[in-house]
């Protein structure tokens, strides 16, 4: 569907259910006929609407968070007792492998691709991303990189070098199977799917705000999204290096990484690193906007400091490119590196300090309401500061020495990502799932989800600060009893509660999906417009909200524009005295009696998945057969001219009944 | 359909009265997204680059940089690809007039240019070849295959591009602005050369 | 530079247009042409400079790369938000291998 018409002799009250009347296009356009379907399979397969493709990057991301999370488990088995027989030590190394790889890649990331595409545009009043087939292209890229990475499991065994993969353990003597080939070449995919999206929200950013929203009234969320994709664009191309130069070692025997070969092991450590460092604040950020967008909504005060922590997200990004090397003070570097990269990692907890100083003086003296996302939102600054300052302690070189692969490294960055960046996004998931779904999910099960979560996040992860100070290292795949120690310190004691932990933790994810079963029934009720009271931009339009987003494009004058279309400041000078005025539900009826009478959106197409396709098949061919090779670069080439000559929205005089009257498009090609 | 499609860059003041947005910047969307991606490529390239320094000393004895460079014959294939720069930005000027015929000629010329340095290219890599520098004889010799096997790769996929592009505005099938989709083309043309005069200078006229 | 700088300032009269002539561009290829001459014939009498070489070299590369860039590419011209876009990248790119580079003792040795 790319053209909505609209009586405009009748601009009378437009009911909810009653559909603007839509054109199809009657006429091919480029190879095939261009597809039209709005429901069923095919409105999703080829659909470019970034509320579909973003509800779709979060499903496959919660289906890999599920499989990242069973791999978590099994490894919690084997270390819950001595002696653990679950994983053979072969498995292990793969278990722990593909867990991070599957958590980092194709989950927190995805994830937050979920809220970037469905939220940016409609917090920036956009009727769809700029480049919505690229959009669509990035999805269908990831989802496809993400399944060629796991089908190493059935094919010979899963990468098994660590997430890091370093050099030597990632060369074929000491990784046999395909694994590592897998794991580069699925990452090569998914960087791929990154690198596109990035270009594309930036672009959106930029240059699709609504009339008035000027940078510095961008809602918060959007600008760490904003953040995040400039690290994305600038620390995939290394990462993309580093993988290239990995498979040209193991597929066509190129010694780059071989020190008896004369090679550098090291070369390997900075690629990775000048890419894994920004890849931290890509996994943290996201979490770091949604909870800015929550915490003043539920403390009903605006954002404590709106441009500083915007300058200090984006001074994180910034200055998150000029410590990588701290994740190696313990290869050699050399005293001066060490020394300025140690006090370069130090100035990062500045801007991130700044940050959780704003969100406790955002709730500072506020009507605070913990609700569910609330309740994340809390969440997240408590168990991120604790995090933050284990990596405090990491940033002075010495104490970094002894911790280095040990587990007190994996107790501060599981406090970090989970901690910080999941715990964010649940934050999100609770309080935009009536605006994306229009149901309210559970608030009394919400709780029992959190809780369950935190319980069960601070029972596995903070038992292995000890461990690690006793020194367990890191990736060890079996303890014996008689060198676990004694009394408190007894290894055999904190790996038991930490695999308890483990447990409680799954059954809090778990409910969250109980509570999605629960809230969708039938008969539940549907969601009010504004549960929340909201603040943002995306909430001026009806829940899920329609195809083309907003029946008139917004028109901005505050940062929190709905608060002030909802209140007037009856207050004098300094002091702010707010009434409401309008209710959400007059202000999205307004909105909808005024809207444009010509809508056109961007139509589907076909060769977006198609081009995703033909990655996989040539990744498949490096590793076993050229000629599969071929056929993907064919496949990639035809459906590059499919896309190339076919325009970004199927022309007027396609459609039947040809549009009449003026143009109003939105900016959008691709 | 050039028409029906509005780029967003023109469309700032004609339909303002219908309250729809267009480019808050005033800049074009597709620009904007190739100088990204351009400076995204910044970071690719530098990093092969360094590399082949790092590794560029690491060979044996007599197949060294120093061994198999044919300065005369690389600095004629470098004038090839720079030459290549000034047709292709003849075609994106003659593109801006509306010139279709000589747009058409000057970016065929780019692409014939193009071919020529890949030519050239594929002859320098068999010499060494033959002198026994192969892809995985030394280190040098693998970073240096690589790094300019992807530079080599770049200008192939503008070769291909080009050559679509002469095809698509022959049978007038350029969606969009076509004027801007040449300018665009002539930026990633001239930003692979921008990155071979880097190689040129780095790699060959340096010693190691 | 002289032949670039005479250009520029040809086409501010011309107003809002795209870049320079094709005449000024075809000198500027002929200056790029020169350089790359220049640097050639450079690299065969590095005895003779010594020290001197390698900047002389590296700034004859800047200077091609520049003018590329600020010319062919329109960045001169242009909004300043397209060069923004490429500089962090540019930049990110010259320190972030550079570092990498030095830590390797790629400068010393």
């Amino acid at each position: 569907m790319a053209i909505i018409e609209r009586p405009t002799d009748t601009p009378a009250v437009v009911s909810p259910d009653a559909a603007p009347a839509v054109a199809t296009p009657a006429t091919s356009y480029g190879v095939f006929r261009r597809p039209v379907e709005t429901t069923g399979w095919k409105s999703w397969l080829f659909t470019i609407d970034h509320k579909k493709l973003g509800i779709m990057y979060g499903v496959v991301a919660m289906a890999f968070f599920v499989i990242g999370g069973i791999e978590a488990l099994l490894i919690r088995l084997q270390l819950a007792g001595p002696d653990g027989t679950v994983l053979s030590a072969d498995a292990y190394n793969q278990m722990f492998t593909m867990h991070a790889t599957t958590m980092v890649f194709l989950f927190v990331m995805p994830m937050a691709a979920a809220f970037a595409n469905y939220m940016v545009p409609l917090q920036i009043g956009a009727r769809d991303v700029a480049f919505p087939r690229i959009n669509a292209f990035g999805f269908w890229t990831f989802l496809f990189g993400g399944l060629f990475l796991n089908t190493s499991w059935i094919l010979g065994g899963a990468a098994d070098g660590g997430w890091f993969m370093y050099a030597p353990n990632s060369s074929v003597a000491f990784s046999p199977t395909n694994g590592v080939d897998f794991w580069a070449l699925g990452l090569q995919i998914t960087g791929i799917a990154s690198l596109t999206g990035a270009i594309n929200l930036i672009v959106t950013v930029i240059n699709m705000r609504a009339p008035g929203m000027s940078l510095m009234k961008v809602p918060i969320f959007t600008w760490m999204i904003m953040v995040v994709q400039f690290l994305l664009l600038f620390a995939i191309p290394v990462i993309t290096v580093a993988l290239f130069l990995l498979m040209f070692q193991r597929s066509f025997d190129a010694t780059f990484f071989s020190v008896e070969a004369g090679a550098d092991p090291l070369l390997w450590q900075h690629l990775f690193w000048i890419f894994g460092h920004p890849e931290v604040y890509i996994i943290v950020l996201p979490a770091f906007g949604i909870v800015s967008e929550v915490l003043p909504v539920f403390s009903k005060k605006p954002l404590f400091g709106y441009p500083l922590v915007v300058f200090s997200g984006a001074a994180i990004g910034f200055v998150g490119w000029g410590v990588w090397a701290h994740h190696m003070f313990a290869s050699g570097l050399g005293p001066i590196s060490v020394a300025v990269f140690s006090v370069a990692t130090m100035a990062i907890a500045i801007p991130t300090g700044v940050k959780i100083i704003n969100w406790v003086m955002t709730m500072w003296g506020g009507k605070l309401k913990f609700t569910v996302p609330m309740l994340y939102a809390v969440g997240v600054i408590v168990q991120f500061t604790i995090g933050g300052l284990s990596g405090v302690t990491h940033s002075v070189a010495p104490s970094d020495t002894q911790q280095t692969d040990t587990y007190y490294i994996v107790a501060h960055f599981h406090y970090v990502i989970f901690g910080g960046a999941v715990l964010g996004l649940f934050s999100g998931l609770y309080y935009w799932w009536p605006k994306m779904f229009g149901k309210m999910l559970n608030e009394r099960m919400g709780r029992w989800n959190f809780w369950l979560t935190i319980i069960g996040m601070n029972l596995t992860f903070g038992p292995m600060h000890v461990l690690g100070l006793q020194g367990q290292p890191r990736r060890m795949y079996v303890w014996t009893e008689n060198r676990a120690g004694d009394g408190f310190f007894n290894i055999g004691f904190w790996n038991l509660i930490a695999s308890i932990g483990a447990f409680v933790l799954a059954l809090g994810v778990l409910l969250f999906f109980v509570n999605i079963y629960v809230s969708h029934r039938k008969g539940t009720q549907k969601a009010p417009l504004d549960p929340w009271d909201a603040r943002s931009l995306e909430w001026i339009t009806t829940s899920p909200p329609k195809e083309h987003n907003f029946d008139r494009t917004p028109t901005v004058g505050h940062l929190d524009e709905f608060f002030h279309r909802k209140y007037e400041d009856r207050g004098e000078g300094d002091h702010h005295d707010y009434h409401q005025v309008a209710t959400a539900e007059e202000i999205i009826a307004e909105e909808e009696a005024k809207g444009d009478s010509h809508i056109h959106l961007p139509s589907p197409s076909y060769w977006p998945i198609l081009l995703s396709l033909a990655l996989p098949i040539m990744a498949y061919g490096v590793i076993y057969n050229i000629w599969l090779i071929v056929g993907g670069a064919a496949l990639a080439l035809l459906s590059m001219y499919g896309w190339g000559m076919e325009p970004h929205t199927a022309p007027d005089d396609d459609y039947d009944p040809p549009a009449a009257g003026t143009e109003l498009e939105v900016a959008a090609h691709g | 359909m050039a028409d029906t499609a509005v780029a967003p860059a023109t469309g700032h003041d004609a339909h303002d009265d219908h309250g729809a947005h267009h480019s808050s910047t005033g800049l074009s969307n597709n620009k904007l997204a190739m100088w990204m991606f351009l400076g995204s490529e910044c970071l690719l390239f530098g990093g092969l680059i360094s590399t082949y320094m790092l590794y560029r000393g690491r060979h044996s004895e007599n197949l060294g940089p120093d061994q198999v460079w044919d300065i005369p014959f690389t600095s004629a294939s470098s004038f090839v690809l720079l030459m290549s720069s000034l047709t292709m930005v003849l075609a994106v000027s003659s593109a801006h007039r509306k010139d279709d015929r000589n747009t058409k000629v000057w970016l065929m010329v780019t692409a014939l240019l193009g071919a020529l340095f890949v030519a050239g290219q594929v002859y320098e890599f068999t010499t060494f070849y033959r002198e026994g520098l192969g892809f995985t004889t030394s280190l040098f010799s693998s970073s240096f295959y690589t790094l300019t096997g992807f530079h080599g790769v770049h200008v192939t996929v503008g070769i291909i591009m080009l050559t679509s592009l002469v095809g698509m505005i022959g049978k007038n099938r350029v969606p969009g602005d076509k004027a801007e989709t040449v300018e665009l083309f002539g930026l990633y043309w001239h930003f692979v050369d921008v990155v071979w005069i880097l190689i040129f200078t780095l790699v060959y006229l340096i010693p190691a | 530079m002289t032949v670039t700088d005479t250009d520029q300032h040809h086409n501010t009269h011309e107003g809002e247009s795209h870049g320079l002539s094709d005449m000024g561009y075809v000198k500027i290829a002929v200056f790029l042409a020169a350089v790359t001459a220049i640097e050639v014939a450079l690299s065969y009498t590095q005895d003779q400079l010594g020290a001197a070489f390698l900047p002389l070299l590296l700034i004859l590369m800047g200077v091609k790369f520049f003018c590329v860039i600020l010319y062919f590419m329109h960045l001169k011209f242009d909004s300043k938000l397209f060069g923004l876009m490429f500089y962090i990248g540019m930049f990110l790119a010259i320190g972030c291998y550079g570092v990498f580079l030095l830590s390797m003792h790629f400068f010393s040795s």
